[in-house]
C-alpha cells in the first residue's frame, strides 16, 4: 500500500527517494546487491513458513476430498478437481445457499461497520481536534475499546446480551419499556445487530487514532486562510478537514473493510460455534465447515473463494481510488 | 516542519466556536463516552458482585461489593500460568517482530533492488487471508517440520511466536517503511561522511529517529498476539495455553461464574490497556508519519 | 565486510534465538515407555477440580507401574478440534477421553485403536463391561474404538419446594404428566422445565429420545440419514413445543447452552430438569440434596423400557489409545487401571456417574436413589445414539435446526409440522453426501 499513498494537500515535500539515488560512492558492487536481500531474508522465510507456504497447502487441500475418511493421511485423500467449488458455489442446494447467504451477510454487515466506524471516529477526531477541558481525558477513554483483548471485551458484552440477565434488556425493555416482551441478542435476526454493536464498539477507535494522526497533517495556516474568509466551523471541517483527509481515509477504509470482513474472533467469542443464522459471518461459516462438520475440503475451496474475492475487491478498490491521483513510485 | 517528530494538533480556527457547533459536540461526545464506558462498568462492577447477583437480573449496583471473584479466579483456571504463556509469547513475538520488520523496512525504504514490488504487496496482500485457510496446513507444517528437526513448534510457545510475530509483520513492515521514508536521507548521508556503513547508519541514526513508529508498531504487535484465539486454541496445549483460550474456556465450563469471568477479563486487560494508554502518544506519532501520509 | 557480517549476524542470531528457545514447553508424546500423555475431558465443575480428582489416581498408576501420566484436562469447546488436528497430524495423545457419541465418527479416521479381542484381554476381557455402554463405542459389527470410562443416563429432576407449593404429589412419569405438572407450576408463577435450546448435544439428546418414542431413527438401518421421518418430525415438534404451544418451558431457556437451565432450578425459579448427573452443579449452586428429587425421565405411556420405552440416550464418556502411541503397552496398562474395579468406584463417585464395568456396579456408593435410577435407566431404557460415522455431523445439523426452531418458538413465530419438516430437511441435505 506505500506506493499508494500520496503526498496530503500540506505540500509537504516528501522524499520517496528515487531509489538508489544520491548513494555513497559503491565500494563493493555484489555486496552492496545482497545487503538488501539479506535485512529481508528473516521477513521473507517467516512469511514463506507462517502465510505462503500453508496457503499454497490450503489451495491443494481445496482440490483434494478431505473428509474424516482421509484426514489422518491427507497426502492420500483422493483429487475431485472442482468438485469441493462446485458443492460451495451451487446455489440451488443447501451448502451453497448457505455459503451464498452467509457471503451476503457478510457484505451488509462489513459495509454498515465500516461505515459506522469510520463516521463515529471521523466525527470523534474532529470533534476533539480543538483544545477544550477534558480533551486528554476523552482521547485516552476512546482508545480503551481497541486496547482491550478482543475475547474480554466480547465476552464482557455477551454477558450484556443475556436476554433475562442482560443489561441491555434490563435498560431497553425494564427501564424504557421498549417491546412487550424483552427482546433476544445471541439467538434469531436481533444477534446481526448485537454482533454490529459490539463490532462497531471494538472498531471505531481505531478509525479515531488514524483520523486524529491523519488531521496533524493538516497545516495550520489553511484554517486561518479560510476564517480570514470568514468561513465558521461547520464550513472549515466541510471544505478543508474531511477534503484533506481522503488519503487517510482511502487506506483506513480498506484496512477496516479486511480485518472486518475477515473478522473470526468477535463472532465465535460471542456466539459460540454455532453462529445464528442472522449473524453467520463467512470466516465463522468456513470454521463450521470445516471443523464442525469435518469436511477440511468444501472449506479450503469456500477459503479460496473468500481470497479471491477479496483481491479483486482490493484490487479494484485501489484502481478507483487512485485513478488520477499522483502515485509515488517504488 | 520535522517529519518524525511528535507534532501537537493543529488548532482549527481562531474564531469562536458558533453554539451549534458546541452543542453538538457535547451531545456526541457525551453519547459516545457513554457508548465506550457501558462495558467497562459492566465489566468492573460485575467483577465485584457477589455470584447470586451476576447470575440473576442485571442490577445497576452491586448489594455487596465483594474481592473474592478476584481470589477465586487464580483456583477456578490456572490463571496465572496462562498469564506467563501470554506474557513470554506476546512478549517474544514484539521483540522479534519489531527486529525483522526493522530490517526488511530498512531495505525497503532506502534501497532498490530487483523483487521489491513483489516483495511488498506479496507481503501486503497476506492481510488477506482467511485465518481458516491456513490453519490447519500450519499445523501440519509445524508438526511435520518439528519430526524432521526435533524442534517442537507444535503445542510450544515457539511455535506461537513465530506465527504471532509473522501475523503482525504486514502492517510493521508497510508501516515502518512509511517512516523511514519520512526520516530526511541527509541524515544517512551525514552518519555516512563519519565513516558509518548502511547497518550502522540505521542503528545509529534510523532507529533513534524512528523511535515512535517503532514504539507503535511494538504496540501493535504486542496485541495482536495478546489477543488472538482461533490458532491459540488448536496450537497450545495445556501446559502453553495463553490466556486468550483460558479465558474462553471459562466462559464454557460447566457451571458460567459470570463475577469470576469478569474478574479475569479486567484482570488479563489491565497490562494491554495500561501500556496501550502510557504508549499512545506514540501511536498517533508513528501513525501519523508512518501510514497515513 | 564489517558491515555486511553485522547484518549477517542480525538475521542468523534470531534465526539461532528461535532455535535456541525451542526447547522448553514442548510436548512429548511419550515417546519413552516410561511416560504417557493423557487428555481428560472436563466432568467437573472446572478443569481444576479435574485435575484434583485424578493426579492422585494417576501418581497410583506410577508407583504401581513406574509409568508416569502426563494428565492435560481439556475444556469441551476444545476437545473435538484437538483430537481432530491430533489426527490430522499423527501427533496426539496416548490416551484419551471422547464423547461415548462421537465413538464411531472417531473410528471412521482411523485414528484410534480397534479393541480387538487381544486388546480388550489385556484389560481383562469385554464383558466385564455393562452391554449398553459397549453399545456406544463404535459402528456395530467392527471392533469398538473405545471401552467406557464413566457412565450417564437422563433422568427428571424435580424441585421438591416447587412442587409442593404447586400441589404436585408424584413426580410425572409420562409426557402428559410433565405437561400437566408444568402448567401448575406456571400458574405458581414458575417454570415449568428448563431446556437448554442453543446447546447442540443436549437438543440431539433430547429429540433423540423423543425419535425413538415416536418410532423413528434419525439414520435408516443402512446408515443413511433420515431426518425427516414422520416420526422424527413429530420428535422435534414435540420437543420444542413445550415451548411453542404448550409454554411451560420460558422463552429465554432458547439462548441457553451454558447450563442456565440448572442455575434457574436451583434458584427455584424452574420446576423441573431432564438432565444427567447435575448434583455437583446443584450444590455448587448452593442446593441440597434433600431440595431435589430425582425420578425416570418421562415416557409416552406406561413403564420405561426398550424400543417406544425408551427414555434416555446412552450418556458417557469413553477411553480410546491412540493409534499412533509410541507406548502401547503402558497405554494398555493405563486403560486397564482406569477400568480396575477400585478406579471405577473412585472415579464415578467422584464425579457423580455410574460405572460402566459390571463388578463396580454394584458397590454400595451407587445403591443412593439418585444413582440406583440411573443405574436401572441404563440397565433397562437407555439406547445408544446411531453409531454411524456421520454423527457429529448430525449433531451439529440437527442440533442447529432444533437451535433454529427454538429461537423461532421464542420469538413468538409458528412452530408447524411443515417448518419443522423445512429445517429438517435443509439439515439433511447438508449431510455428507454418500
Amino acid at each position: 500500500m506505500t506506493e499508494t499513498v500520496v503526498t496530503p494537500p500540506s505540500g509537504r515535500t516528501v522524499r520517496k527517494a528515487a531509489p538508489g539515488e544520491a548513494r555513497t560512492p559503491r565500494r563493493s558492487g555484489r555486496r552492496r546487491v545482497a545487503l538488501p536481500y539479506l535485512l529481508l531474508l528473516p521477513a521473507l522465510l517467516l512469511e514463506l513458513l507462517v502465510h505462503l507456504v500453508p496457503m499454497l497447502m490450503g489451495i491443494t487441500m481445496s482440490f483434494r476430498e478431505l473428509t474424516q475418511f482421509y484426514i489422518r493421511n491427507w497426502s492420500e485423500a483422493p483429487w475431485t478437481a472442482f468438485d469441493n467449488y462446485s458443492v460451495a458455489i451451487d446455489f440451488d442446494a443447501p451448502v451453497g445457499q448457505a455459503l451464498l447467504k452467509s457471503f451476503l451477510t457478510t457484505c451488509t454487515f462489513t459495509v454498515l461497520s465500516v461505515g459506522l466506524c469510520w463516521l463515529l471516529g471521523t466525527a470523534a477526531a474532529v470533534f476533539l481536534q480543538e483544545n477544550f477541558r477534558g480533551r486528554g481525558f476523552l482521547r485516552t477513554l476512546f482508545l480503551v475499546p481497541y486496547a482491550l483483548p478482543v475475547y474480554a471485551a466480547v465476552i464482557t458484552w455477551a454477558f450484556m446480551f443475556q436476554r433475562d440477565n442482560g443489561l441491555v434488556n434490563h435498560v431497553l425493555h425494564d427501564q424504557l419499556g421498549i417491546g412487550d416482551s424483552p427482546a433476544f441478542w445471541l439467538i434469531g435476526d436481533n444477534s446481526f445487530w448485537a454482533l454490529l454493536v459490539v463490532s462497531v464498539w471494538k472498531g471505531w477507535p481505531f478509525a479515531f487514532l488514524t483520523v486524529m494522526a491523519g488531521l496533524q497533517n493538516i497545516p495550520r495556516d489553511m484554517y486561518e486562510a479560510a476564517a480570514l474568509d470568514g468561513a465558521g466551523v461547520w464550513k472549515q471541517i466541510r471544505h478543508i478537514t474531511l477534503p484533506s483527509l481522503r488519503s487517510v481515509n482511502q487506506v483506513l477504509v480498506l484496512v477496516l473493510f479486511l480485518w472486518t470482513f475477515n473478522d473470526f474472533n468477535t463472532p465465535f467469542v460471542l456466539f459460540g460455534k454455532a453462529a445464528p443464522e442472522a449473524a453467520d459471518l463467512i470466516s465463522l461459516h468456513i470454521y463450521q465447515s470445516s471443523f464442525q462438520t469435518w469436511n477440511f475440503g468444501t472449506g479450503s475451496a469456500m477459503s479460496v473463494l473468500l481470497l479471491l474475492f477479496l483481491l479483486v475487491v482490493t484490487g479494484v478498490y485501489l484502481l478507483l481510488t487512485t485513478r488520477g491521483r499522483k502515485t509515488s513510485d517504488v | 516542519m520535522s517529519e518524525h517528530a511528535v507534532r501537537r494538533t493543529a488548532p482549527r480556527s481562531p474564531m469562536a466556536a458558533p453554539r451549534s457547533f458546541l452543542w453538538t459536540r457535547r451531545i456526541f461526545l457525551a453519547l459516545l463516552t457513554a457508548f465506550v464506558v457501558l462495558p467497562v462498568y459492566v465489566m468492573v462492577s460485575s467483577s465485584l458482585k457477589p455470584l447470586k447477583d451476576v447470575s440473576g437480573k442485571f442490577e445497576w449496583f452491586p448489594s455487596g461489593l465483594t474481592l473474592r471473584p478476584y481470589a477465586d479466579i487464580w483456583e477456578t483456571v490456572p490463571l496465572a500460568d496462562y498469564f506467563v504463556n501470554s506474557i513470554v509469547v506476546a512478549g517474544a513475538a514484539t521483540v522479534f517482530s519489531v527486529v525483522v520488520a526493522v530490517f526488511a523496512a530498512y531495505a525497503v525504504s532506502r534501497y532498490s533492488f530487483r523483487g521489491k514490488r513483489v516483495f511488498t504487496v506479496t507481503v501486503l496482500s497476506t492481510q488477506m487471508f482467511p485465518g481458516i485457510l491456513f490453519l490447519l496446513p500450519l499445523f501440519l507444517i509445524y508438526v511435520n517440520l518439528g519430526n524432521a528437526t526435533g524442534i517442537a513448534l507444535f503445542g510450544s510457545r515457539e511455535g506461537l511466536i513465530l506465527t504471532y510475530l509473522t501475523f503482525s509483520l504486514p502492517f510493521s513492515i508497510w508501516m515502518l517503511t512509511g517512516y523511514f521514508d519520512s526520516i530526511p536521507r541527509e541524515l544517512d548521508e551525514a552518519a555516512k561522511v563519519d565513516g558509518c556503513g548502511p547497518v550502522k547508519a540505521l542503528f545509529r541514526v534510523i532507529i533513534p529517529a524512528a523511535t515512535p513508529g517503532i514504539v507503535a508498531v511494538a504496540i501493535y504487535a504486542f496485541m495482536t498476539a495478546w489477543g488472538e484465539v482461533l490458532f491459540a486454541s488448536v496450537m497450545t496445549t495445556d501446559s502453553t495455553r495463553t490466556l486468550a483460550v483460558g479465558l474462553q474456556g471459562y466462559a464454557t465450563l460447566n457451571d458460567v461464574y459470570w463475577n469470576q469471568v469478569m474478574a479475569a477479563s479486567l484482570v488479563v486487560s489491565v497490562p494491554v490497556v495500561a501500556g496501550f494508554l502510557l504508549l499512545q502518544r506514540y501511536l498517533v506519532a508513528g501513525l501519523t508519519a508512518g501510514a497515513v501520509k | 565486510m564489517r558491515r555486511i557480517r553485522a547484518a549477517v549476524t542480525g538475521a542468523v542470531t534470531l534465526s539461532l534465538v528461535l532455535t535456541a528457545t525451542a526447547c522448553g514447553g514442548g510436548e512429548d508424546s511419550g515417546s519413552s515407555p516410561k511416560t504417557l500423555t493423557y487428555w481428560a475431558s472436563n466432568q467437573g465443575a472446572s478443569l481444576e477440580v479435574d485435575k484434583k480428582v485424578l493426579q492422585p489416581e494417576l501418581d497410583q498408576f506410577e508407583k504401581e507401574t513406574g509409568i508416569k501420566v502426563k494428565l492435560e484436562v481439556i475444556p469441551w469447546s476444545d476437545l473435538l478440534n484437538r483430537i481432530l488436528t491430533a489426527t490430522t497430524s499423527g501427533q496426539g495423545p496416548d490416551v484419551l477421553n471422547i464423547g461415548n457419541t462421537w465413538s464411531a465418527s472417531l473410528q471412521s479416521t482411523g485414528a484410534l485403536l480397534p479393541w480387538d479381542a487381544k486388546n480388550f484381554g489385556a484389560v481383562g476381557g469385554k464383558d466385564r463391561f455393562v452391554d449398553s455402554a459397549l453399545g456406544s463405542t463404535g459402528v456395530p459389527g467392527q471392533d469398538p474404538a473405545a471401552v467406557p470410562l464413566y457412565s450417564m443416563a437422563y433422568a427428571l429432576y424435580y424441585n421438591k419446594q416447587l412442587f409442593k407449593e404447586a400441589g404436585i404429589a408424584q413426580p410425572p412419569t409420562t409426557w402428559d404428566e410433565v405437561v400437566e405438572a408444568g402448567k401448575k407450576l406456571g400458574a405458581k408463577g414458575k417454570n415449568g422445565i428448563g431446556v437448554e435450546g442453543s446447546n447442540l448435544s443436549n437438543n440431539i439428546h433430547q429429540v433423540f429420545v423423543l425419535g425413538k418414542q415416536h418410532g423413528a431413527d434419525f439414520f435408516t438401518a443402512d446408515g443413511r440419514p433420515d431426518f425427516t421421518s414422520d416420526g422424527a418430525v413429530a420428535a422435534v415438534k414435540q420437543y420444542v413445543d413445550l415451548m411453542a404451544a404448550q409454554k411451560i418451558v420460558a422463552p429465554g431457556n432458547a439462548e441457553y447452552a451454558q447450563n442456565q437451565s440448572l442455575s434457574d432450578f436451583a434458584k427455584n425459579k424452574t420446576g423441573m430438569v431432564l438432565w444427567q448427573t447435575p448434583s455437583q452443579t446443584f450444590s455448587a449452586q448452593g442446593m441440597g440434596p434433600d431440595e431435589w428429587g430425582v425420578a425416570p425421565a418421562p415416557v409416552p405411556s406406561g413403564k420405561p423400557g426398550t424400543g417406544k420405552q425408551t427414555n434416555s440416550m446412552v450418556a458417557g464418556i469413553n477411553l480410546a489409545v491412540f493409534k499412533n502411541t509410541k507406548n502401547l503397552d503402558g497405554a494398555l496398562k493405563f486403560v486397564k487401571y482406569m477400568t480396575s474395579d477400585e478406579e471405577q468406584i473412585a472415579l464415578n463417585k467422584a464425579y457423580g456417574s455410574v460405572p460402566p464395568v459390571k463388578s463396580a456396579q454394584q458397590d454400595a456408593a451407587f445403591a443412593d436413589p439418585s444413582l440406583a435410577v440411573i443405574r436401572d435407566t441404563l440397565a433397562t431404557s437407555a439406547a445408544a445414539l446411531p453409531q454411524v460415522p456421520e454423527e457429529s455431523q448430525f449433531e451439529t445439523v440437527v442440533g442447529t435446526a432444533v437451535k433454529e426452531l427454538f429461537a423461532d418458538a421464542a420469538a413468538g413465530r409458528p412452530v408447524t409440522t411443515e417448518s419443522v419438516r423445512a429445517k429438517l430437511e435443509k439439515a439433511q441435505q447438508q449431510m455428507p453426501k454418500k
